[in-house]
């Protein structure tokens, strides 16, 4: 790949979730050259492994297959998947960037039409589907992938399944002597939108993510009621396949804890009363949800909703934090213990099922990150010294689908002025 | 012109962070009840930690400072380990109990601290615990009728102990103490002042 690909006049965007293609988008339709460089094998990000949004409970390909499309249709936006970002050096206006490419072992070649997929046997843990379930080492990451082409996952390279898969594609689109590239160029501005990830349940030990087979994720919930998820959108345990119709929703996991995260996630209130109408959906009148709270956060025009799900009678509200999860040996159920603030009566509540409302972690944390960034104490990004990178969406604030997009299209118009600054200074020269 | 109802006008809050162990963070507790969830002796006390913080904010000086609760607490820490806003939880129940103590308002015959009295008299005395007449005033608390049956029910472990060398009865005679008595003494009674002056006992 030639590094003249980019000059001081680009922009980088990197995180190709809801944000980074928004941001990017937005920069591109202003005329704007952009580069959107994506970790994973697609765009799309962590929205696209919702089943369904709040508020209004539509699916995701709806907001997603309007912004492909755009970028589809807009030779200004170059996507780079599977590239992560190594180094960047550099201030406003003129940073040096290195990316690096892992290999994806299938061309541009590539129809998407699954013979590689069939060709193999090996499987691995599918990261659709938080690994809840298994996939062909040669997979398309999702429906609604982009681009729609496969991947072939590198513990079956240099195996007899690789040489299959090989075999298998009528395209000659497998090249497993792919190497991982590295590339350099400059670009006049970097637009993080590296979004976040589900804070480790496990780390909350009184809750026994670890221990319990029947004590889950929001995010894994949100996989069980998808159609495309690894039930079929059958709400079942984990632990032992039985219909889980009593089910508490255990807010702040995480959140809002000095031991775990100091922020409010934000989302995790508006997401769980989504999920009981999730429940609802699936058993009617027998469903029974229980939503463990300390306050519940549904901002502005959300109350309606909020108020909606109150007046649901199979979602009842407690009032407290849960102290502990125990389990009841016999039937595999949690029983959540703790105190009811709202006239302090001390439970031991017997549940199906316990999904964790965990918060959101910056993607970024732990990660090494240019001396130009500057973070909270949260570690979301707040911008950088000399003005020239931005922070979008989940990654500069825990934010929600529709306030990421708004987020990115702040942080986009700020890159644009960057650009523009860089242009009239170099005229002016 | 209207006046502040006196509902709302809370000296107390004001009194706990003036004179009680970490009695600032009280006003941090955001009523979550984890403390109380993940408190091992939580069903036998009346008031759980974060209802005692609320009742403080309400200004319920004698409930609060004539509630059991605080002496009941062994320390344990799960509720300071849990406290999502880190409050140092057992500090502040340590800090009212010496609070209520101090001004008289503590359950009267509550047993532990009946037994951090016996214990504090026995320990000054000398600067070391003198475990006999610890005993002694332990089974003799309730009369002395009721001393000697303590005293009887527990003879075996007694002798034991005196046959291992762990219990001495010659300490009735007043017992062993530490090199330096006086300057014990001069220590607690520095101490004493300085206690007095920052809780507001002070003359």
């Amino acid at each position: 790949m030639t590094a003249s690909i980019a000059t001081n006049q680009t922009i980088l965007v990197v995180g190709g979730g809801i944000a980074g293609m928004t941001a990017a988008l937005e920069a591109a339709e202003c005329g704007k050259q952009v580069i959107l460089a994506e970790k994973t094998p697609t765009l799309g990000g962590r929205t696209s492994l919702l089943y369904r949004y709040f508020p209004k409970m539509c699916h995701p390909t709806c907001g997603l297959e309007i912004n492909l499309k755009r970028i589809r249709g807009n030779p200004n936006v170059r996507v780079m998947t599977m590239t992560e970002v190594a180094a960047v050096s550099g201030s406003r206006g003129d940073y040096n960037v290195t990316l690096k490419i892992k290999p994806r072992y299938v061309t541009e070649a590539c129809t998407g039409c699954g013979d590689c997929g069939k060709a193999v046997t090996a499987e691995v843990p599918n990261p659709a589907n938080y690994g809840l379930d298994k996939i062909k080492a040669a997979y398309l990451p999702h429906g609604m992938a982009y681009p729609q082409r496969f991947v072939i996952d590198p513990s079956i390279v240099g195996t007899a399944d690789g040489e299959a898969a090989k075999a298998a594609c009528k395209f000659g689109a497998v090249d497993l002597a792919m190497q991982e590239e590295t590339v350099e160029f400059k670009v006049g501005s970097v637009v993080w939108a590296t979004g976040w990830r589900p804070f480790d349940a496990a780390k909350i030990q009184p809750y026994g993510y670890d221990r319990f087979d029947n004590v889950i994720t929001s995010l894994e919930f949100e996989r069980l009621a998808d159609p495309r998820g690894p039930t079929g959108g059958k709400i079942v345990r984990p632990g032992d396949g039985k219909e889980a119709k009593n089910i508490a929703f255990i807010q702040c996991a995480g959140s809002r804890d000095e031991n775990y995260l100091r922020h409010c996630s934000r989302i995790c209130c508006m997401a769980t009363l989504k999920q009981t109408q999730y429940v609802r959906e699936a058993w009617g009148e027998e469903a029974k949800s229980t939503v463990y709270y300390i306050d519940i956060r549904a901002i502005d025009r959300f109350e309606d909703f909020y108020a909606n799900v109150w007046n649901d009678a199979t979602v009842s509200f407690i009032k407290s934090k849960v102290a502990r999860i125990a389990l009841n040996e016999e039937n595999g159920n949690p029983v959540l213990h703790g105190v009811n603030t709202e006239g302090y009566h001390r439970y031991a509540t017997e549940h199906d099922l316990v999904v964790l409302a965990v918060g959101m972690e910056p993607e970024v944390t732990g990660v090494k990150l240019p001396d130009d960034i500057v973070l909270d104490s949260s570690n979301f990004i707040e911008g950088s010294k000399s003005g020239g990178m931005f922070g979008a969406g989940s990654a500069a604030s825990p934010l929600d689908v529709n306030r990421a997009v708004q987020s990115a299209t702040a942080a986009s118009l700020k890159a644009i002025q960057v650009i523009h600054k860089t242009a009239s200074t170099e005229a002016s020269a | 012109m209207t006046t502040a109802n006196p509902k709302y006008k809370n000296s107390f809050l004001k009194e706990v962070e003036a004179n009680v162990e970490d009695g600032h963070m009280v006003k941090m507790c955001m009523q979550c009840g984890v403390c109380a969830g993940s408190c091992p002796l939580g069903p036998h006390w009346e008031h759980s930690p974060q209802k005692i913080f609320m009742m403080i904010r309400a200004g319920k000086r004698e409930e609060v400072l004539s509630s059991d609760s605080m002496w009941m607490c062994t320390s344990c820490y799960n509720c300071i380990v849990r406290c999502p806003r880190k409050l140092p939880i057992t500090h502040i129940m340590h800090g009212l109990a010496n609070y209520a103590h101090r001004l008289g308002l503590a359950p009267q015959g509550q047993p532990t601290r009946d037994i951090a009295k016996l214990f504090w008299n026995n320990i000054i005395k000398t600067g070391r615990v003198n475990e006999l007449t610890f005993s002694l005033a332990m089974y003799f608390k309730d009369g002395f009728g009721q001393g000697i049956k303590n005293a009887m029910a527990m003879q075996g472990v007694g002798l034991g102990l005196v046959k291992a060398k762990r219990l001495n009865p010659m300490e009735i005679l007043g017992g062993h103490s530490c090199k330096d008595k006086s300057g014990i003494h001069k220590m607690i009674a520095k101490a004493r002042e300085i206690e007095d002056r920052r809780k507001g006992f002070a003359q």
